[in-house]
């Protein structure tokens, strides 16, 4: 009883560095609808700042108010991100703000390494809070029960402000209906800023305030990035206590978890996510919306045309190219071009349920690397040949996908990206910890071709033909009734159940289709690689697909081959470099800002000005 | 005129409370073939609710909903519409992604049972059918152009073509006029009159244009508060007090002007 009550007391105190993050990034996508992946590197910033001020600010007074600056500070550096970063881009499509702030994490990450280098820093004990109190006669930290107390106050004056004054009820209105905020003449853009620089301070706050007990190192930023957006999903996106609640509920169990059933802890809070979403689709105090049906942003998606004879002409002309490359590449191109192509099928997949249904996923890795896995696994425990296994791997990750479909198929907008989240999560767990089977972390190796592909060469012409072959089928796709059908349910749910359309079996199916195609990609992948690792189950692996499906362009449809070529290619070049995330960083945000409409969106636009191609109807 | 007693649709008490609000009360009428069937009353009548529990997308409190003799209103609404309903909405929906003809051609693929296919091309399934639907509507020479940048009254025609793709036996028509000029309504109804005659169609629709309204229907119902306070010829109804009433404040506002002009 005693134990139980104080590990009660520290799931309190570990919740409250959750809460004011998850606090900070409810406001930020209330208000601005952005989904900031960004908010990861604020809190670490925090951390960082926080630990370099009470180097020179001693005692209790100046660790407070170390605290306190930090918090300040990672404001005012959200404020600078989100008038550089974020302003030129708002009228660009929904959700294409994420690819800039995952931008400024890579920005960030690098800045942080160069300013406080790779040594994990051990947070300063607060002073006259370094002792501690026996409760029922168990241990309690002094600054454990200070969080305690700190945090519901924080939450009160946070719930002071948003429902007693007038800033409040500005932002309460901005979070319901935008335009008309704007219409009764707010200044919206400052209205985001200042929402911006209240989410990043609070952000930065609970960095700072966390340090004695976490301390600051480099990659707090994604290690806390997926815990907050379950925090905020969880209590439901906008609702301050909703947000407490939560981080309440996840510390606590995590607590508990790591007490009692130590295999749990990495999947804990994606199951919680995924009951909590199940029973009630908008969390627990969050109220029905729609997100992604805010209005439109950016112009409407342009009709799509059967490629015509100048495009079939490049398309050939670039599979010659891409044949030739053995020819005249070294064995080093020969590689990385089949990444290269892997890759661009994953991030094809995904464009075919993103840019024609609307379905954003946050978990396609699970696909990739699910059908991956499958294939290591037939070929490792059934002594499956190559050939049989790159055909089971799509059979595989397509029912994963069938099945997730369907329990995600229930919820809309960004509750949806976040329950397939939870799914890639509950896979990459299940692979991370059920070693007898998987490797766990050491992975799968040996798992190679067949002999007659053994060279590098061989297979990557199977690459190029099962890789490009699958592309094309995307893209033909796209124009068969099916992918019509899809662009149906996504542009009007309403026209479409009435013309005989069951909207959401067909993204259900489209769902699972996506999920087929992504582990064609992973299978490839496995063979090309002779092993997996769980790090291709993993958020970073979806967000990279993500990525690059809105950085070429979610409204054309060579948009994720392009991004995907591009940014797999750029990776190459900068990778050699020692600070090289901060130049891709610097490059993405680059791009975003000048091609809001993606690469081959904005070319096509830029083509037209010039006269290269017919304008459309659109722009006379 | 061709019109036959026989009714197509046979809507029997139908009834739908929010909470304790009875937004539609024991309405019962019946729509012949070939009619054109006008439902008005004003704002917040019920007319609305009465529509979506037609098509399926709001669940019945109560009642019955017979189409060609058979009980429909727990069906889904894409069930309904195969079963021969057609509709168009208040506010226009379209899939502005496409083209003009695309978005007939959709309506077209999903009515064969098309939409599962990966292999064809769309825009070569059911192009001569969608190109006679825009025929008929008058608008062949806009077929392939952007649907996000059609004016509104093109937007409610297309929608009408994309409503007559399955030879629907009944259409609904939810303010088929609202938001368009004048001139444009009179033209749309004249066309809507048309089409009905010409497929033997009937029509169920609402309006607030008393003009379109005693113009085109065959008959007219009166909702109010969601009770049907009137039913009967034009005629009848303009000469209803009831009605009278309800769309005119019982006389007092012109009472009120009278006094006002000689005081």
């Amino acid at each position: 009883m005693e134990l139980i009550f104080a590990q009660v007391l520290t799931g309190l105190a570990n919740a409250s560095t959750l809460f004011l993050v998850a606090s900070g990034l409810s406001l930020i996508f209330g208000v601005t609808r952005i989904v900031n992946f960004a908010h990861g590197s604020f809190y670490m910033l925090g951390a960082f700042i926080g630990y370099s001020l009470m180097q020179f600010l001693p005692g209790m007074f100046g660790f407070w108010l170390s605290v306190l600056l930090a918090g300040l500070a990672v404001g005012l550096i959200g404020v600078i991100v989100e008038i550089c970063v974020l302003r030129p881009v708002y009228k660009a499509p929904e959700l294409f703000q994420l690819v800039a702030t995952f931008g400024v994490i890579l920005v960030i990450q690098d800045l942080a390494l160069l300013t406080w280098g790779a040594e994990d820093l051990l947070g300063p004990r607060a002073p006259g809070l370094k002792g501690v109190v026996r409760i029922l006669g168990e241990p309690i930290p002094q600054y454990d029960l200070a969080m305690i107390a700190i945090t519901p106050m924080i939450l009160l004056s946070l719930w002071y402000l948003i429902t007693k004054t007038r800033v409040g009820v500005l932002v309460r209105a901005a979070t319901q209906d935008r335009e008309m905020v704007g219409a009764l003449g707010v200044n919206q853009a400052w209205l985001f800023t200042g929402v911006f620089f209240l989410g990043s301070a609070m952000a930065g706050l609970g960095g700072a305030i966390q340090l004695p007990k976490g301390g600051a190192d480099l990659l707090m930023d994604f290690n806390i990035l997926a815990a907050i957006f379950v925090v905020v999903v969880i209590g439901g996106m906008g609702s301050l206590p909703g947000a407490y609640i939560a981080a309440v509920l996840i510390s606590v169990l995590n607590v508990f978890g790591v007490a009692y059933l130590p295999e749990s802890t990495l999947v804990l809070m994606f199951v919680v996510m995924a009951v909590v979403l199940m029973i009630r689709p908008y969390g627990l105090l969050g109220r029905e919306e729609f997100a992604g049906e805010h209005g439109q942003v950016g112009e409407p998606e342009r009709p799509i045309k059967p490629a015509g004879p100048q495009l079939r002409m490049f398309v050939a002309a670039m599979l010659v190219l891409l044949a030739l490359v053995p020819v005249f590449g070294s064995n080093f191109h020969v590689v990385l071009t089949t990444d290269i192509i892997i890759f661009c099928l994953f991030a094809a997949s995904l464009h075919f349920m993103l840019g024609l249904g609307g379905l954003v996923s946050f978990g396609h890795a699970a696909f990739f690397g699910g059908g991956a896995y499958v294939a290591a696994l037939l070929v490792k425990f059934a002594d499956t040949p190559m050939e049989l296994a790159l055909l089971l791997a799509p059979v595989g990750a397509g029912l994963a996908a069938f099945i997730i479909g369907w329990i995600c198929m229930r919820l809309t907008g960004v509750y949806f990206a976040m329950l397939t989240l939870a799914f890639a999560q509950l896979l990459w767990s299940l692979v991370f910890q059920w070693g007898e089977v998987t490797g766990g972390d050491d992975g799968m190796v040996d798992i190679w071709p067949s002999p007659w592909l053994s060279d590098n060469t061989s297979y990557y012409y199977l690459t190029l033909i099962i890789g490009v072959g699958g592309i094309l089928f995307l893209r033909h796709a796209a124009h068969s009734p099916f992918g019509y059908a899809l662009r149906a349910a996504r542009d009007s749910v309403k026209q479409a159940e009435a013309t005989g359309i069951h909207t959401k079996q067909v993204q259900w199916l489209a769902f699972a289709f996506a999920g087929a195609m992504a582990g064609i990609a992973g299978g490839l992948f496995v063979f090309s690689k002779g092993s997996i690792f769980p790090t291709e189950l993993e958020i970073g692996r979806s967000f990279d697909a993500l990525i690059v499906v809105f950085l070429g362009g979610v409204k054309t449809l060579s948009g994720a081959v392009v991004g995907g070529a591009s940014l797999e290619f750029i990776k190459d070049q900068l990778t050699r470099f020692e600070y090289w995330r901060l130049t891709l960083g610097v490059v993405i945000i680059l791009v975003v800002i000048l091609a809001p409409e993606g690469i081959v969106g904005t070319a096509r636009k830029v083509s037209e000005r010039f006269g290269w191609i017919r304008k459309s109807e659109d722009l006379q | 005129m061709t019109r036959s007693t026989e009714a197509v649709l046979d809507v029997r008490n139908l009834s739908k409370t929010f909470g304790g609000l009875r937004a539609v009360d024991k309405v019962s009428f019946t729509v012949a073939k070939g009619e054109l069937l006008a439902l008005i009353g004003p704002n917040g009548a019920g007319k609305t609710t009465c529509f979506n529990m037609l098509m399926g997308q709001l669940k019945r409190t109560s009642g019955e909903v017979l189409f060609e003799g058979r009980d429909i209103a727990n069906l889904p609404t894409r069930a309904i519409w195969r079963k021969g309903i057609g509709r168009t909405f208040q506010i226009t929906a379209t899939y502005p992604s496409m083209t003009v003809i695309e978005n007939v051609q959709m309506a077209l693929m999903s009515y064969h049972r098309r939409i599962y296919s990966l292999l064809p091309f769309a825009t070569r399934l059911y192009r001569k059918e969608a190109m006679a639907l825009l025929e008929l509507v008058g608008m062949p020479e806009q077929a392939d152009r952007h649907c996000a940048i059609l004016a509104y009254g093109d937007l409610k025609r297309l929608e009408l073509a994309i409503a007559l793709s399955h030879d629907p036996a009944l259409l609904l028509m939810d303010e088929p006029t609202a938001g368009m000029a004048p001139t444009e309504r009179i033209k749309l109804m004249q066309l809507t009159a048309d089409i009905v005659r010409e497929k033997n169609i009937s029509v169920l629709f609402t309006e607030h244009d008393m003009d379109v309204v005693f113009t085109h229907a065959h008959r007219v119902m009166v909702l109010n508060r969601g009770e049907l306070i009137a039913n009967g010829s034009v005629t009848d109804v303009r000469n209803d007090p009831k009605v009278q009433e309800v769309y005119l404040g019982g006389g007092t506002l012109f009472a009120e002007e009278a006094a006002g002009e000689h005081a």
